[in-house]
């Protein structure tokens, strides 16, 4: 499997990254060894391995249905570069 | 088969519905937050919901034993071992960059309903999955004209999107479908239905194609929030797409988007934006696995369902299955008209509940849940029908003053001296008098205008307040006028 610049440039865009057109070739040649290196791992046959999802054999912790959190708008639009009443602000993205 | 005509000939219309349905829950889905409905902007949000740097989810446990609950109401498979991955995209009220929810690997498979469909049939429509993912926060547009306004209290929120299999075919069995699957959320307890507020949603996908031939492309329809909606949308969509295929047009695959005040569907995003989520494990979350054990005792608590509940109404309590079917809608009718009828004449509970209550109610602008009558008193009422205490058309008398007061029916027969007058003598008085008084009408009698009699009758009632036991006038009547 091999990436094209119309690739790369695509899941930039799908990424909301901006890649000028100098570093474009570089990053389809890093994103090509990347691509070649899982083909190596692919040779080996991995059909009766369950995916590994943790290194310590744990099952996902669960918590109870409390509400212990939340009634702080002020942190929460503290970092926010645009906000009226309340509301986070942004430009208007009517569909 | 439901069909539209063309000009070229028939088409089937296609239809799968996608219904996100909030779960109940105090807090959300992956934080401890509230969930509750209506507050301030963004005072429901934590820095989980927020998305803040170095947060990281836990799941909440009533989540998913309400996801396995509603699996197990619709005769679904629980898949013992899910996944959460990640969907990736950008909009201004998602801003993690991406939702949190179930692809491959969904907590709930294959399962069925049953819709009632107008004309009193039912069909069985496949569902396809059912997997536990996280709202997103709330948009709103017309708040300035530059700006979009952003609320996170929603975000986070969980949802269940129930997938259906294209089963259906017509915009009526879409509704049925809805209805029925809001219907069983609420019995379930799972999510509240309110489709106001947003608790129930729908994206709906439609195709059309000849009868019998392979499934056409189809186009899905985001976000509908009214049944209304949902079927002026399928039909506006299934005649736009009849058109373009007759003049020779193909169907593009898109999303497109309910113009509610045109009752149109137009193109939400074009082509190249298609959707491209690459979806992929949330590394923050294990896989969730459920023991077992915990999904038989959620199924011990299961209650009965609509379905189950009308069947069992028409057999115990001789009731018609269409009357079954409007009672067993919402629960809380359901229990009310049972109170009712537990003990008493099952068809005569039906009418005075479906009848006097619920139209009272109606013109009251008031729902059961806040009836002013109680099961109670209805059933006491009954009951002194049923013991001749009072006739059919005085109780109804007593019923409005019920509505009214609130009051049992004795305290209201007493008040009102509304007692059955059943005492022969007292009822013979009456019919004597109204004799002697119309001396004219009782010889038109004799001449043979029998339809008179009735109206002797009407004369002995109002002369008695209404309060004679009808039957007993006629007899005595009919007695007296032998002579």
């Amino acid at each position: 499997m091999s990436l094209d610049k119309a690739t790369v440039t695509k899941i930039a865009h799908l990424a909301r990254m901006k890649l000028s057109e100098d570093r474009l070739d570089h990053m389809v040649g890093e994103l090509n060894n990347i691509l070649d290196w899982v083909e190596t791992l692919k040779q080996v046959d991995t059909e009766d391995v369950p995916p590994m999802t943790s290194a310590v054999r744990h099952s996902l912790r669960m918590r109870e249905d409390k509400v212990t959190d939340g009634g702080y708008v002020d942190r929460i639009l503290a970092n926010a570069p645009d906000a009226e009443d309340g509301f986070f602000t942004v430009p208007k993205v009517v569909e | 088969m439901s069909v539209i005509r063309g000009a070229t000939g028939d088409w089937e219309v296609v239809i799968g519905l996608e219904v996100h349905a909030q779960v109940i829950s105090n807090s959300k889905l992956f934080s401890g937050s509230s969930t509750t409905f209506g507050a301030e902007p963004n005072t429901q949000v934590s820095l989980v919901d927020a998305a803040m740097p170095g947060m990281l989810p836990v799941i909440n446990r009533k989540c998913v034993e309400q996801a396995i609950r509603t699996g197990l109401g619709l005769n679904a498979r629980i898949n013992l071992y899910s996944v959460f991955d990640r969907k990736n995209y950008f909009y201004a009220d998602l801003p993690q960059g991406y939702q949190i929810s179930q692809y491959k690997q969904p907590i709930v498979g294959e399962g069925s309903l049953t819709i009632d469909l107008p004309d009193g049939s039912t069909r069985e429509i496949g569902i396809e999955r059912l997997h536990l993912e996280q709202d997103a926060g709330k948009s709103i547009h017309d708040l300035h004209p530059a700006k979009t306004f952003v609320d996170l209290n929603r975000s986070g929120v969980a949802l269940m999107e129930i997938v259906s299999k294209p089963d259906l075919r017509s915009a009526d069995e879409a509704s049925a479908y809805v209805t029925k699957l809001r219907s069983i959320l609420r019995y379930l307890g799972t999510c509240d239905g309110n489709m106001q507020e947003g608790s129930m949603r729908a994206d709906v996908n439609v195709s059309v194609r000849r009868p019998g031939a392979p499934y056409g492309t189809r186009c899905e329809i985001k976000n509908m929030n009214s049944m209304r909606f949902i079927r002026q949308a399928i039909e506006f969509e299934a005649r736009r797409q009849i058109d373009i295929l007759e003049d020779g047009g193909t169907i593009d695959q898109e999303t497109r988007l309910f113009d509610t005040k045109r009752g149109v569907t137009r193109t939400m995003r074009s082509k190249e934006e298609a959707h491209d989520y690459r979806y992929f494990p949330d590394p923050d979350l294990l896989p969730l696995e459920l023991d077992p054990a915990w999904v038989e005792e959620i199924r011990a608590t299961l209650p009965e369902l609509p379905d189950a509940k009308r069947e069992r109404f028409i057999r115990e309590y001789g009731i018609k299955p269409y009357d079954a079917g409007v009672l067993v809608s919402e629960q809380i009718s359901a229990d009310f008209f049972e109170a009712v009828a537990r003990g008493r004449d099952g068809k005569l509970a039906a009418n005075w509940v479906m009848g006097e209550l619920f139209g009272a109610l109606n013109k009251a602008g008031r729902s059961i849940a806040d009836s002013p009558v109680s099961a109670e008193n209805l059933g006491g009422l009954i009951d002194r029908i049923a013991d001749n205490t009072i006739s059919g058309r005085i109780a109804k008398q007593v019923f409005e003053e019920m509505f009214e007061t609130g009051a049992d029916a004795d305290t209201i027969i007493e008040e009102k001296g509304l007692r059955q007058v059943t005492d022969t003598g007292a009822i013979a008085e009456l019919v004597d008098q109204v004799i002697r008084d119309n001396p004219d009408k009782i010889a038109e009698i004799k001449a043979g205008k029998e339809k008179l009699k009735g109206w002797f009758v009407g004369q002995v009632m109002k002369a008695s307040k209404g309060k004679a036991n009808p039957q007993m006038v006629n007899q005595i009547l009919a007695e007296k006028l032998k002579d």
